[in-house]
């Protein structure tokens, strides 16, 4: 896996490859079961859990209905507190103004807390390009990076690798990056943490810049909120002189009083935890501590197009917990990088179409990428309907039809691959919508019932490479009952 | 009381001991079936591709079909959650996008009078013991649609406790699809198959001689799974369980 989401194939083929990888569905099932346990548990202690999932959904609906109000409420609050507000539109432009204000400071190594902002527009690239270190300080992140791959999980990026892989990634990879990983490195948990700890405790005393995203970010009071284990975050956030937040819109909560919900709703979603351990908040910049300079850069990426969709907006919700991948079935088989993109499972399956849109094959491949078992619904603490919006973005795929860009209806074509899926689909319906034809049909059906192959060709074999097919019936209900009923009885 | 069957096309083409088995067990509860012969399908290959406005004439006729019944049954939990989940928000699309401004208010009544099997056992004749016999171990996995869409709970598995001789092995990781969803199998096939082959293995990890269901869609992915990998677990639906008595032990 190189560190790149671009040309990769569409979700079925690169499923094919990794769900016959043992290791790794080993590592995703161990891994995704149980933290999924842990969660249940965590949620079950909650009676109001399900009031507390409906108020968290009405907050963030009411927050991207009057979006551009809290915007603004947010430009006028950050920057009265002494920050900078820099607005992008899309991933260029958020990279370009990230490297700029980089650039300006004179420094080549910045400190990087998780985040899933900047991991979409691919700022480490960016800033890569232009001569500039970025050191990822979360453990998981840190693995990912260490080993030249791509996160697979959003809150566990590396979920795919177990303990003995990450050995292997430190002891060879570590001291390219500055402090080697100590002589003698075993995999036990406690060693492995107490080799990235002292690898990044050099960053964090070196560094003049961190870069950060946000989960939360309080309108009222332009306070930005991260949410994280391992304190790392803290660090990032504290000691650089320049603090640079890379924000997603949809973040924003109005008011204090509605972050009272979300401290709720995503520690126990995503780590099981009733509380997490470290919640920074900062607003602006303090003389006496902290940051002299910081600069918030909205990202908007998609974000406001998808606002204009009626159904697919509720993806917006998202608090990017990952209880909807720690349950899904087809995540846990195919693992995250078949979903190319930092968003993968169910939640990437309906961001990345909307936000990258349906051009690619992968990108359309995304929302068949799941058997609609409604398992994440079930979970998602802003109740988003998940399998509702991979239906609505499947219909785009197969039959086009009309979607903002750039703030501009237009209409896009069918995704291409769909010719043959479309002819069947029609003439299914024509079969279905007729049940004379049908009858006959069934009746062709169970006279040839003697000479159906074990095994079909064609598209058929999707089929019967794993399963066999079910014996053709000597007579269909509908004439059993017209031979043993009459065909008109009916009370 | 009049009540219809809504078969389902599945049924219909390749189950039709299902069907049979609900005419059977509904009229040995005293209750008349009827069989609207115009029946078909609830569109729901249709929908859940993407192609909503083909499932749209399938959403009509089953509005029209099923308009003077007081209670529709069918023996499929993902049918019934499509005709009462996904019909009216077809019909409210076609209104929006100018078509058929009828279509919804047909479509949600239709819904609302719609029940899956042990829904309509459970909830409208409250009995949740038919009078059964089946004789073997069983174990029963709860369908996605059926659990998390319809909200069946403990409905189906109220019924089976009660049928005599049958003893009910719990499934390890029974809620866990099992990997048909519809074009999914073979949209995405290798995925589909793992979680077949896993489900399976639960399965057989249960002893039980028979695997039961709501639905015959994804029994049909689980049976087709367990037959090529040589179990001996036989898929059966749920409705032919509990149409069995005494006098059917073979």
């Amino acid at each position: 896996m190189s560190g790149t989401y671009l040309g990769m194939p569409a979700f079925p083929r690169a499923a094919a490859l990794s769900s016959q990888d043992k290791t790794l569905r080993g590592n995703l099932r161990h891994a995704t079961h149980t933290i999924r346990a842990k969660r249940a548990k965590a949620v079950d202690e909650l009676a109001d859990w399900d009031r507390l999932r409906e108020a968290g959904a009405a907050v963030k609906n009411r927050t991207l209905r009057h979006l551009d109000h809290y915007l603004e409420q947010v430009e006028a609050a950050v920057t009265a507190a002494g920050g900078q507000v820099h607005w992008a539109a899309d991933a260029a432009e958020a990279n370009r103004i990230v490297t700029g204000l980089v650039q300006a400071t004179g420094e080549t190594e910045v400190v990087k807390v998780k985040s899933m902002a900047t991991q979409e527009i691919g700022l480490n690239d960016a800033l890569a390009e232009a001569g500039i270190t970025a050191c990822e300080t979360d453990l998981a992140e840190l693995i990912v990076q260490l080993g030249d791959d791509l996160p697979s999980h959003i809150l566990v990026p590396a979920i795919h690798r177990n303990r003995s892989e990450i050995r292997e990634i430190f002891r060879d990879r570590m001291a390219d990056w500055g402090r080697p990983a100590p002589d003698g490195l075993t995999d036990t948990p406690a060693e492995l943490a107490e080799a990235a700890r002292l690898h990044l405790r050099e960053k964090f005393l070196r560094a003049k810049v961190g870069i950060s995203g946000a989960n939360f970010v309080v309108a009222e009071t332009g306070t930005l909120v991260v949410v994280e284990s391992e304190g790392n975050g803290r660090m990032c956030l504290t000691l650089p002189e320049t603090l640079i937040s890379v924000v997603g819109i949809e973040k924003i909560v109005p008011a204090w009083q509605d972050l009272e919900i979300f401290l709720q709703l995503l520690p126990r979603s995503s780590t099981a935890e009733r509380m997490n351990p470290y919640t920074s908040m900062w607003t602006g910049t303090s003389d006496d501590d902290g940051p002299r300079t910081f600069h918030l850069v909205l990202l908007d990426n998609g974000r406001t197009d998808t606002l204009a969709d009626t159904v697919g907006r509720q993806a917006l919700r998202c608090i990017r917990c990952s209880a909807c991948l720690n349950v899904c079935p087809v995540y846990e088989r195919a693992g995250g990088h078949a979903y190319g993109s930092p968003y993968p499972g169910p939640i990437g399956a309906i961001l990345t179409p909307q936000i990258r849109g349906t051009d690619s094959e992968l990108d359309a491949s995304l929302p068949y990428a799941s058997t609609l078992c409604g398992a994440c619904y079930e979970v998602c603490p802003v109740a988003i309907d998940i399998p509702e919006v991979l239906v609505h973005l499947r219909e785009r795929v197969a039959e086009g039809g009309e979607v903002t860009r750039r703030g501009t209806r237009v209409k896009v074509k069918p995704a291409k691959g769909h010719a043959a899926e479309r002819a069947a689909m029609r003439a299914s319906r024509w079969l279905l919508d007729r049940p004379g034809a049908l009858r006959a049909g069934q009746r062709a059906l169970s006279r040839s019932r003697r000479f159906h192959p074990k095994r079909m060709p064609g598209p058929g074999r999707a089929w019967t490479d794993s399963r066999d097919l079910p014996p053709a019936p000597a007579e269909s209900f509908r004439d059993w009952w017209a031979r043993t009923r009459g065909e008109g009885r009916n009370p | 009381m009049r009540v219809a069957l809504f078969v389902t096309c599945v049924n219909d083409t390749l189950y039709p001991r299902t069907g049979q088995a609900v005419v059977t067990l509904l009229e040995r509860l005293g209750v008349e079936v009827a069989f609207p012969a115009a029946q078909s399908c609830c569109g729901q290959p249709q929908f859940n591709t993407g192609y909503r406005r083909e499932s749209e004439p399938l959403v009509r006729r089953y509005a029209d079909v099923f308009r003077d019944y007081d209670h529709i049954v069918t023996p499929s939990g993902s049918c019934a959650a499509m005709v009462r989940d996904n019909h009216p928000r077809v019909g409210d699309r076609a209104a929006q996008e100018g078509r058929d401004g009828e279509l919804a208010e047909a479509a949600a009544a239709a819904a609302a009078r719609t029940y899956e099997l042990t829904e309509f056992l459970v909830d409208v004749l409250k009995v949740t013991d038919v009078g059964a016999y089946y004789p073997h171990a069983v174990t029963y996995h709860p369908t996605c649609h059926g659990l998390r869409m319809l909200g069946l709970g403990d409905r189906p598995r109220r019924l089976l406790e009660n049928v005599r001789g049958l003893e009910l092995r719990e499934l390890p990781g029974a809620e866990e699809c099992c990997g048909f969803g519809g074009t999914f199998a073979v949209k995405n096939p290798a995925v589909s198959a793992a979680m077949g082959a896993d489900k399976a293995r639960s399965i057989g990890t249960t002893g039980a001689q028979a695997v039961c269901t709501v639905d015959n869609s994804c029994l049909m992915h689980i049976g087709g799974t367990l037959a090529r990998l040589g179990s001996p677990v036989r898929p059966v639906h749920i409705a032919e369980i509990l149409a069995s008595t005494e006098g059917d032990v073979r």
